[in-house]
């Protein structure tokens, strides 16, 4: 486990999330209507966001692990892998959270910036998100993963 | 001098290419992996760890720099949402206003339906199962699969997961399934 970091790093993630925050806003990802407009296959905006976005990340993230063993910090740069198991928790928890994404408009991120976006009643989603994240932990023993 | 640009959006192909810089940033800078919905697990764990495993651990050691990031994205909400606010109605295809409109979407100005995304309709059957009901299933979903649009969408997949792919595809069939079978009826 990483040592925690002094406030001055926080701030650069601060700083990070919100040039994040405003390019997701600008972008009309956390759009409700970008992501009707994706779900029912009617417009190419969202699906040409993700499709520079993926090679963008794939290409640096790869580039990146070939040449800097170590981050800036002075970390090692290490992905822990994800373990496939059944792949049911993929499957299945993906899935009811593509429902939500249907019915909130906004998946995690763009749920801050609708709520900073000045959409007051986001903050009733981000409130139900964390009472299912809790609900998911009571019920974590007996899901399949 | 025109200041007009500023409230414009942005077309997509310069909001993908930035947003798919920040998971090598975040390698980079401090070997730390980009996903957002771990804040819902950090949040949980700092305001109601009990009665779970799941909840108990050092958040603040573990998740005070993504905290940091998810107040950030609130902060970039309010800049790009709400100072620099788009004033013109999302450009969204014909087709699919004419499908939101059959359902009922009446107001079409701003990144959200202003008749849905209310206090008042959270009243209302229907409001509450979007506005609240979709909130569980994103934390619940997210939670259970190990991580969102984000984790498992860009980070997962930009270090080439399997499990990754797998939670894209079923966030999208769940998408389309919630689009067409759910809020048909919420609406």
């Amino acid at each position: 486990m990483k040592p925690a970091r002094p406030a001055q790093a926080l701030w650069t993630y601060f700083v990070l999330g919100l040039l994040f925050g405003v390019v997701i806003t600008k972008g009309e990802m956390i759009s409700w209507f970008r992501v009707q407009e994706m779900f029912r296959f009617q417009g190419f905006h969202m699906f040409g966001v993700f499709a520079t976005a993926l090679p963008t990340a794939i290409l640096t993230v790869q580039l990146l692990k070939r040449h800097r063993t170590h981050a800036l910090s002075g970390e090692p740069i290490s992905i822990p892998p994800k373990r496939l198991g059944t792949g049911v928790r993929y499957a299945a928890g993906g899935a009811i959270f593509g429902l939500g994404w249907a019915l909130t408009g906004a998946c995690p991120g763009p749920l801050f910036a609708l709520l900073g976006s000045g959409h007051t009643v986001i903050a009733a989603s981000i409130a139900s998100a964390l009472a299912g994240t809790w609900t998911y932990g009571r019920l974590r023993p007996s899901l399949l993963h | 001098m025109n200041l007009e640009f500023l409230f414009r959006p942005w077309p997509w192909y310069v909001a993908g290419p930035l947003i798919g810089l920040l998971p090598a940033v975040l390698l980079l800078l401090d070997n730390r992996l980009f996903g957002v919905s771990s804040n819902l697990r950090h949040l949980c764990a700092a305001v109601a760890p009990w009665g779970t495993d799941y909840l108990q651990y050092e958040w603040r050691r573990e998740g005070g720099w993504n905290l940091a990031f998810a107040g950030g994205i609130l902060a970039g909400g309010v800049i790009g949402g709400f100072v620099f606010a788009n004033p013109a109605p999302v450009d969204i295809a014909e087709s699919t206003r004419a499908a939101l409109q059959s359902l009922g979407v009446q107001d079409f100005t701003g990144l959200v339906p202003s008749g849905v995304f209310t206090w008042v309709n959270l009243l209302t059957p229907g409001g509450a199962a979007v506005i609240v009901g979709g909130g569980f299933l994103v934390g619940f979903g997210t939670a259970y699969a190990g991580g969102c649009t984000s984790g498992h969408g860009l980070a997962g997949i930009a270090d080439l997961q399997l499990p990754s792919l797998i939670a894209l595809a079923a966030f999208f069939i769940g998408g389309v399934a919630g689009t067409f079978l759910l809020l048909p009826f919420l609406l």
